[in-house]
């Protein structure tokens, strides 16, 4: 089990000296007071801007003949169900035939898949993954610094839905609405980047005070329990270092965020809208979005997931009983189109909804560039062909520059490469100290150099 | 997949086997590790109905909880199981931190203060440390399900003091240090302590299992005093307890709690429905379907003291005006109320409950695999493998195709096929057998215009319709032996491991003997001695995962 080695304030000075890891015990404000605060301004994004990372997931995959682009490099032909990504398509690689290995393990319908794609290896139950998701161990890497060390988010309405977990017990539960997103972010305990004016609310330190106190329970605490409370326990007590450190940036003025605008409370959900009903699951989904490139811009969070549809892709149109999923088995190959009109038409449009995300994130104006240029997503999906729960040629994209340590805008055959080629490039783009990732057969120390400048 | 497909196609039997062996011998190949040594889990996680409920017992109902909590997790099918397995994720901790802002606020507030703080600070108490230690006397036993030493309370108050300088106000210390003893692992998680001999855990650890158990809550101030006392460690004042604890009427929230995990009925906070395919559906009916279930059991568990057997034939239902549309019956009277179904009524049992039929249904139609794989596994403690990866589906459910109109005729569709058969043979009669109720619960008697047929055959025995299955189920040995190993897992916050055997056999006979009265089970589970024993923890200085315990067996 890969546990962070290093505490946050390692992470933090690691930032401050420009890369080198050092760990030492100075109390986290002696840290980020001396320097005049220019260490506190570099962990936090002041200075160079920030690069941030996030994935996107949809469910239940493609039909490969209407999804996969036919020629590679630059200026790839977009097929139909990829027609959707055509006004963002320069900021979007294509990284087709990548595979899942299962390495004689059973393939669990829409779990397996995903399962190797975040974690490395493969198992049938997110209970018994073997490696931290990806998104974790890059949030371990960079996520420090930040108001939130992750921001995990579902489009669903549903908290439950999420494959971001540090192991089989500890799942990070997402943020489901916009509503409860501007209220995590932008609410009370938001400190404005650009206001003129800072003081530290006294409040915070009597807080951060009495955290630190529970803090310091841990060592009797975890002397009378076994092996596993005791790591379960640990992992309370990270939490609690982790707040503790949030509480203490919130001591601190924040560096300027030139690309922060604050945005108007959204309307919440009207109770007993279904979100599984495309058209509400969309114009969630691109609210969030929205909200989410601001919590970007205004250094609240450096790693993001966002699940647009679960892995069984619990998507339908308002009216109609079978919804997408159940359409992937159940429907018939249309003799004379030769494919499944109704998965076609949700896979299409499910690649609109990434396009609402890509274009929210370049829509943002941040230095010389665009808030998109100084990140990275990884979009991918569960299977590939979903009738048959294909977890070879699962489709994965890489959207932005990262500050541009990447080339946007190829398409690239993995020729059935291990999906963990993806996975090793993009915590590589992201500062994580790795040179090889993967189980089994899908170990691998081959990033996808087509893409790194 | 292919080699996989070639195996199973000639015996459906193999089928089974062959996942469940690729599922376990795949864990241990992969993982290399020794299985798991560790004794059962010391420490739990409060449940967020747990959580509710401490917090209305120790500063009363009118106080909000507001807030989002980190997700219970489902273990073995239950909640409480997964108490044993879950931590507290970063996130999930702000929540709860902000949770426990929100209520210390409102206790400190001018609503509260008088009633639930009732000092302030004044000339002979200057800056208020005698007042927080008054407060922190009395609310911190409730809040940590223990006495609280002396020096512990000095110190609540002491932090009390330092806050209130920092923040300005007394009342803005008090508050801030109240919420740190909420996000504190002593309020957020049971952790288990020895007792004398080290056999059974100390007599507040034995309050905190009896109450949770019982009440759902944290102790009571008398509870506790019988574990300060030492009046638990002994049968008679056990004995004691428990009869005062059963003769409650919170007895109704232990009995509550159990159901509506073993049931999985938190699942209907989330359900969602195609309003235009079911327009009586909606979140306040989905809510109401959920404490019609509840409260039809309790009125037959607790208050008739039934037999629980009955609840699988019971025309008598908890009904209020919100059902009425989906019962398809008047409801004049306000409130909650029994109603008792005639006896030629096609509603009958739990299993033609609102709720049940739409929680195992798809938003916009009915499964009657859903239904089946969800009875034979809540029910009846059964298990079926998941689908293997690579079927075909379409010829099964094309709701379009014009020969094979009735989902029925569309299942059978699967029965010819091998790989298929063996799962949905076992899964489908349940679930056909409930075809006359739609998506919702809502009764019909044709699908497309076909008549709908709920015959069929259950543990070689035939039916016609759900209130005969119902009966069928009712004599199930299958369905009381799992109804008591649920029970003791809820209770335990575990899997029986071999040990217990004998333990859980035991009490399945002493179900039988008791008339299968599920609150005289409750009784026995709360005197077991089993029920209070200490798991020594088996020192390892490389902490281990827990998650591979989940899988043993997962398929079996």
């Amino acid at each position: 089990m890969t546990r962070p080695t290093a505490s946050r304030r390692s992470f933090l000075l690691k930032g401050a000296l420009g890369g080198a890891a050092v760990t030492v015990g100075l109390p986290i404000l002696d840290l980020f007071l001396d320097n005049n605060g220019t260490a506190f301004a570099k962990a936090a994004g002041g200075g160079a801007l920030p690069i941030r990372f996030g994935t996107w997931f949809w469910g239940c995959g493609m039909i490969p003949e209407r999804w996969l682009p036919t020629t590679t490099g630059a200026n790839y032909d977009l097929p139909v169900q990829l027609a959707g990504i055509k006004p963002v398509q320069q900021h979007i690689s294509v990284l087709s035939g990548f595979d899942v290995n299962l390495d004689g393990k059973s393939n669990l319908p829409h779990v397996s898949g995903n399962i190797g794609v975040r974690t490395g290896g493969v198992a049938d139950d997110w209970r018994v993954i073997r490696a931290p998701t990806l998104d974790v161990l890059i949030a371990d890497s960079i996520g420090g610094g930040s108001v939130n060390r992750s921001l995990d988010l579902s489009a669903d309405g549903n908290p439950r839905t999420s494959y971001s977990y540090r192991d089989g017990a500890s799942m990070n539960a997402t943020v489901p609405t916009a509503s409860e997103l501007y209220a995590k972010i932008f609410g009370a305990d938001f400190q404005d980047p650009n206001k003129a004016d800072f003081k530290p609310d006294p409040r915070y330190m009597a807080r951060k005070s009495v955290l630190s106190a529970v803090g310091e329970q841990r060592r009797a605490l975890l002397t009378r329990v076994g092996a596993s409370d005791r790591q379960r326990l640990d992992q309370y007590f990270t939490s609690v270092r982790e707040m503790e450190d949030k509480l203490a940036l919130q001591l601190q003025k924040p560096p300027r965020a030139e690309a922060c605008m604050v945005p108007q409370a959204p309307a919440a959900i009207k109770a007993g809208t279904d979100l599984t009903d495309f058209e509400a699951r969309k114009a969630n989904h691109k609210l969030m979005a929205e909200m989410l490139a601001m919590t970007l811009a205004c250094n609240q969070t450096r790693v993001f997931n966002m699940t647009f549809s679960n892995s069984a892709a619990d998507l339908r149109q308002a009216g109609n009983p079978t919804g997408y999923h159940q359409s992937t088995h159940e429907e018939l190959i249309d003799a004379k189109l030769g494919y499944q009109p109704t998965v076609d038409f949700f896979a299409t449009r499910c690649m609109e909804a990434w396009a609402d995300l890509v274009q929210a994130l370049a829509s943002v104006k941040e230095g010389d560039g665009t808030l998109l240029d100084n990140t990275l997503v990884l979009a991918h999906s569960d299977c590939s062909f979903a009738k048959n729960h294909e977890v070879s040629r699962i489709p994965m994209m890489l959207a932005g520059r990262a500050g541009g340590r990447v080339k946007p805008g190829l398409h690239i055959k993995g020729g059935g490469d291990p999906v963990t080629r993806v996975g090793l490039t993009v915590q590589q783009v992201m500062g994580v100290s790795v040179d090889a990732w993967g189980l089994d057969s899908m170990h691998t120390t081959r990033p996808i150099s087509e893409v790194l400048v | 997949m292919k080699l996989k497909s070639r195996l199973v196609a000639g015996s459906g039997l193999l089928l089974s086997a062959v996942l469940a062996m690729t599922a376990v011998v795949g864990f241990d190949r992969a993982t290399a590790r020794e299985p798991e040594a560790d004794a059962p889990s010391n420490v739990r996680r409060l449940t967020e109905a747990q959580y509710r409920s401490t917090i209305a017992d120790v500063f009363g109902p009118d106080i909000k909880v507001v807030g989002r909590f980190e997700p219970d997790l489902r273990v073995e099918g239950l909640l409480a199981v997964g108490t044993t397995a879950v931590s507290i994720t970063p996130a999930g901790l702000e929540h709860y931190d902000a949770i426990a802002h929100g209520i210390a606020a409102q206790v400190t507030d001018a609503n509260h203060r008088e009633k639930l703080v009732g000092c302030a600070p004044n000339a002979q108490d200057v800056d208020g440390a005698q007042c927080a230690k008054s407060f922190f006397a009395r609310v911190g036993p409730r809040l940590y399900r223990r006495a609280l030493a002396p020096a512990e309370i000095r110190a609540l108050a002491s932090a009390a003091v330092s806050s209130a300088k920092l923040v300005g106000t007394f009342d803005g210390g008090l508050s801030t240090v109240l919420a740190g003893m909420m996000t504190s692992p002593e309020f957020l998680f049971r952790i288990d302590a020895p007792g004398k001999g080290g056999a059974q855990v100390d007599g507040y650890s034995k309050a905190s299992r009896l109450s949770y158990f019982l009440w759902n809550t944290a102790p009571d101030e008398a509870l506790l005093k019988a574990a300060a006392n030492g009046a638990l460690d002994t049968p008679e004042g056990l004995a004691k307890e428990v009869d005062r604890m059963m003769a409650s009427p919170r007895l109704t929230d232990g009995v509550r709690a159990f159901f509506a995990d073993f049931l999985r009925l938190d699942d209907m906070a989330t359900l969602t429905k195609d309003t235009l395919l079911y327009p009586a559906f909606s979140p306040a009916v989905a809510e109401a379907a959920r404490e019609q279930t509840l409260r039809t059991i309790v009125d037959h568990v607790v208050t008739r003291d039934g037999d629980y057997r009955d609840l699988f034939t019971s025309r008598r239902f908890a009904m209020t005006k919100a059902l009425g549309p989906i019962y398809d019956i008047p409801v004049s009277k306000s409130g909650w109320y029994i109603h008792e179904f005639p006896e030629n009524d096609p509603r009958s049992g739990l299993l033609t409950q609102a709720s049940l039929l739409a929680l195992h249904s798809h938003p916009g139609r009915t499964s009657p695999t859903l239904r089946g794989v969800g009875t034979l596994e809540i029910l009846l403690c059964q298990k079926t493998p998941p689908p293997p990866p690579d079927v075909n589906f379409s010829v099964v459910q094309d709701v379009n195709n014009p020969t094979l109109k009735t989902t029925r005729e569309r299942l059978q569709a699967h029965l010819t096929n091998e790989q298929c058969a063996t799962c949905h043979r076992a899964t489908d009669p349940i679930g056909l057998a409930l075809e006359q109720f739609d998506g919702a619960g809502t009764f019909r008697t044709t699908e497309r215009g076909d008549r709908i047929d709920v015959s069929g055959k259950f543990e070689r025995q035939d039916f016609n319709g759900a209130a005969e299955l119902g009966k069928i189920l009712r004599q199930s040995p299958r369905v009381s032996s799992c109804l008591v190993s649920s029970v003791w897992r809820y209770a335990n916050g575990r899997d029986p491991g071999p040990a217990d055997a004998a333990d859980v056999e035991a009490m399945k006979r002493r179900f039988t003997d008791d008339g299968y009265r599920v609150t005289a089970l409750m009784r026995t589970i709360a005197l077991d001695p089993e029920f209070y024993a200490y798991s020594r923890p088996q020192p390892s200085p490389e902490p281990k995962r827990q998650a591979s315990q989940d899988k043993k067996g997962r398929n079996s």
